[in-house]
């Protein structure tokens, strides 16, 4: 196991340093510059610019500014937005807890519903339940987000007036953030109510947020479980009388689950990083947003520091994804 | 870590002094802003959300522009008087004025000339210590404004009293001090701060003299502040003033609708109708200070040709664009100036579309089978809320005149960095939203030779027009200058550099609820002498 660990880390160390490239490239390869977008129709003169982008740093030779981004990883040190003038790191675990705390449930939702309904097709493969099931799935993963977003809002916030429009708290609750987690800073500050309105503000964005990756989760396991129940031990373990719940339960679901697991692990890195419309609609402070902001100001220290970090998180679900699928399937660490 | 412990303890208090504020009496007012303040040290900036957030409810200027116009009142300075040549501004400064008591800071004297000095010398001297106190301090909009190149010195006289000496006359210079970057901040915070070591957090925990304080500020989420009770110009009605962060329009309209927020900017045209249509909500309406345009490239043949341009100015059908762009948003174009700025002259004429007229005046002067190219623009302005329409339009109409149009985009950064180019292939859209209401603010930065090569897109440089407009800088008496501009006005339209298209009308959704908001001509968004309906 120990191996399979430290093989797994090994692999690491050149995505990472790919990352790092891939990053301070693609920001810089985009035309445009922070200077002139700053100025804007104002327009700004050769001098001035010249003068903006030696204060930004940006007029060092880029394999320097590259090493200084490297160095900096080093130390801890991401940079500075020129923005908001606050070090990227800060901005980004000021951020972060909201965009995790949705992913969270969205991803438990996805699952929670996404799995079973995957299952239920399966075995009622052909009936219209499992049409019915897997058409909904198909319209769930091409829904325009944005579409779908408003639309509950228009519904659930607006005629039924059931849940608030936007935001992650009722405003009248102003409370330090110890954990920037809502759900638990929200028990954490004592306020009656509190809790019960973060939870209400969650349910809209988890439902828009969840619905691709929960389309994704029901159609591979449907597929995976459809593969297992034609195997010969399913049908082995259905001659000698099993329970069809324990024949689907114990022996198929484990090995079915293999490829939604890793399927799982991949939607985390997608709601991590693609929140950028659910955050928008429904005002959700977090870091989806705040890279787009940055990329269309060019705050370059912003984009490369941000899109480091997400895609170390990223790493880091596949690794446990890559150990949780080892243990599942030893045939995974053994080979 | 200290940082972080500084941060909870502000909350904290913040927090406390919020649920004081809240009682059964206290009054708060919430504002669906459209978008996140990049910081609170407002020179530091150049967007209108920062300014909303930050130089509007937290500070003061030595003068300020009366609410709901472009006239200039009296505000951190009582009184000024201009010398004979024009050089020397004198303030008398108001007395008595005090700075917001947070958390973090607790004033220990009251405004004084120190502050105005601070407050510009930081701008203007590269040696002073608060000139890059925090990376990338580029000052960009007191660069933009020129005022390097203007301002000689700022003096202390004594306490109540200061001095701005220039290198040359400029009429528009007191307008200039009441706007955003020109903001007045505390020079004993700023000392506080830089004995603490953290002087990053000017930007991130601001002290003014304005209506209301900072009381908190959670990222791209909520911004709250409180009436500041010994505000000079007496307490607002309101006790507590929030934003909350929504970047969706139709989001907003929602959060409306549902009394989550009291008032919205920026509706989308598609949703004024059913604005209108709501019992609950009030719909302000008010002429944008801007200006749309179609800048032809003076410099380059056939348009160096003034029969060429006004022949094409006469192909555009601006009531189709209003129809199509604007949906009813804005009010055609004839001036480079618009309606509700001092100067507009009512007397010049429109080049009224005459697709037959055009074609005869492009035979004239001997144009046939002419290709160009039209810039769209790629992002969404009030004066031009969609430039590819806008230039399809352009290019239907020139169609009909036999002119060949290739419709041309780049990101918004480059757009704006190569239209700027003397040699640039193409007839460009763009536009322009006032900063100070003065009609020089137009004339002289987007049509002066100064400008080509620069914010002038017409590359156009005409020595009557430039005579006009440098002398008007020159006079303070502002019957003769009116004079001025209308007689430039005249030579514009007579030279036609660009194709005058639009100028928007902006609208400012509100709770019925909602009593004393004044709309702003220059765009901004103002919560003090606004009251709720209880």
């Amino acid at each position: 196991m120990l191996r399979f660990l430290l093989g797994r880390l090994g692999l690491l160390i050149p995505t990472f340093i790919g990352v790092t490239f891939v990053a301070f490239t693609f920001i810089r390869l985009l035309p445009g510059d922070p200077a002139e977008l700053l100025a804007g129709e104002r327009g700004i003169t050769p001098e001035r610019k010249a003068e903006v982008m030696k204060q930004l740093g940006f007029d060092k030779p880029y394999w320097q500014q590259y090493l200084d981004y490297i160095l900096g990883i080093f130390q801890g040190d991401l940079g500075t937005s020129f923005s908001s003038k606050k070090p990227v790191l800060d901005e980004f675990m000021t951020l972060f807890p909201a965009t995790a705390e949705l992913a969270l449930c969205a991803i438990i939702l996805a699952v929670c519903i996404g799995i079973p309904a995957g299952i239920f097709a399966a075995v009622k493969r052909g009936s219209i339940a499992d049409q019915a099931i897997m058409g909904t799935a198909l319209v769930g993963y091409s829904m325009p987000i944005f579409w779908w977003g408003l639309l509950l809002i228009i519904f659930f916030s607006g005629i039924l007036q059931w849940t608030p429009v936007s935001g992650r708290i009722s405003l009248l609750y102003f409370f330090p953030q110890v954990t920037g987690f809502m759900l638990i800073d929200s028990l954490l500050s004592g306020e009656k109510g509190a809790f019960l309105s973060a939870v209400r503000h969650l349910i809209l964005p988890s439902i828009v947020l969840a619905t691709i990756p929960l389309a994704v989760i029901a159609r591979q396991t449907r597929s995976a479980m459809l593969e297992v129940l034609g195997e010969d031990y399913v049908r082995t373990a259905r001659a000698k009388g099993l329970a069809p719940r324990s024949v689907i339960g114990l022996h198929a679901l484990r090995n079915a689950l293999i490829p939604v697991v890793t399927t799982i692990g991949l939607q985390v890195g997608v709601l991590l990083g693609g929140a950028i419309l659910t955050e928008t609609i429904f005002s959700w402070p977090g870091i989806g947003k705040w890279l787009f902001d940055s990329i269309s100001r060019r705050d370059y220290f912003v984009v490369q520091g941000g899109l480091l970090l997400i895609a170390g998180i990223v790493m880091l679900v596949n690794l446990i994804v890559d150990v949780l699928y080892g243990l599942i399937n030893p045939r995974i660490r053994h080979n | 870590m200290n940082f972080k412990k500084t941060l909870k303890a502000t909350l904290l208090g913040a927090s406390l002094a919020v649920i004081a504020a809240t009682g059964a009496s206290a009054k708060t007012l919430v504002y669906c802003s459209e978008g996140s303040p990049e910081g609170f040290d407002t020179a530091l900036y150049t967007a209108g959300t920062t300014f909303d957030a930050s130089s509007k409810p937290l500070y003061n200027r030595l003068v300020e522009f009366k609410r709901g116009t472009t006239e200039v009142l009296p505000g951190l300075a009582e009184s000024w008087e201009v010398s004979e040549d024009g050089l020397e501004y004198t303030f008398k400064l108001r007395k008595g004025v005090k700075f917001h008591t947070t958390s973090f800071f607790t004033p220990s004297r009251d405004f004084n000339a120190d502050d105005v000095v601070f407050s510009f010398e930081r701008q203007l001297n590269k040696d002073h210590a608060w000139h890059e106190y925090t990376p990338g301090t580029a000052w960009e909009y007191f660069n933009g404004m020129s005022m390097p190149d203007l301002i000689k010195e700022i003096v202390k006289v004594d306490d109540n009293t200061v001095k701005f000496v220039l290198n040359r006359p400029e009429a528009p210079m007191i307008a200039n001090l009441a706007m955003d970057f020109a903001s007045v901040v505390s020079a004993e915070y700023a000392d506080q701060l830089a004995a603490a070591g953290s002087k990053e957090q000017f930007n991130q925990q601001p002290v003014g003299t304005g209506p209301f304080s900072f009381v908190g500020y959670q990222k791209d989420a909520v911004i709250r502040y409180a009436a500041h009770p010994d505000y000079w110009n007496g307490k607002e009605k309101i006790d507590n003033l929030i934003f909350a962060i929504t970047p969706d329009a139709a989001v907003r309209l929602q959060k409306l609708k549902a009394g989550e927020c009291h008032v919205m900017p920026y509706p989308a045209p598609a949703d004024i109708a059913d604005i209108r249509d709501d019992g609950n909500l009030t719909l302000l309406e008010q002429q944008g200070l801007n200006v749309g345009y179609l800048a032809y490239n003076t410099k380059v043949a056939p348009f160096d040709k003034k029969e060429v341009r006004k022949a094409l100015n006469h192909a555009v059908n601006k009531q189709a664009i209003l129809d199509a762009v604007f949906q009813g948003s804005g009010q055609a174009a004839k001036n480079p100036i618009p309606p509700t700025m001092w100067s507009y002259n009512e007397a010049v004429e429109d080049d009224a579309y005459d697709p037959d007229l055009a074609k005869e005046m492009l035979a004239a002067a001997g144009v046939e089978n002419l290709d160009m190219k039209i810039w769209a623009m790629p992002v969404q302005r009030p004066y031009n809320p969609n430039a590819r329409r806008m230039a399809e339009v352009i290019q239907a109409d020139f169609a009909k005149v036999g002119v060949n149009v290739e419709i041309v985009s780049y990101e918004w950064g480059e757009y704006l960095s190569r239209s700027k180019d003397e040699n640039r292939d193409g007839a460009v859209l763009l536009g322009w939203t006032g900063d100070n209401g003065d009609p020089d603010n137009f004339l002289a930065v987007l049509l002066g030779c100064d400008g080509v090569g620069g914010s002038n897109r017409a590359q156009w440089c005409n020595d009557d027009f430039q005579a006009l407009i440098e002398k008007a800088k020159t006079v303070t008496d502002k019957a003769e200058r009116t004079k001025l501009y209308e007689e430039a006005q005249v030579v514009f339209k007579e030279e036609a550099p660009w194709a005058t298209i639009a100028h928007s009308v902006v609208f400012m959704p509100m709770s019925s609820k909602v009593t004393g908001y004044v709309m702003d001509p220059l765009g901004g968004h103002w919560f003090d002498g606004v009251d709720i309906a209880e």
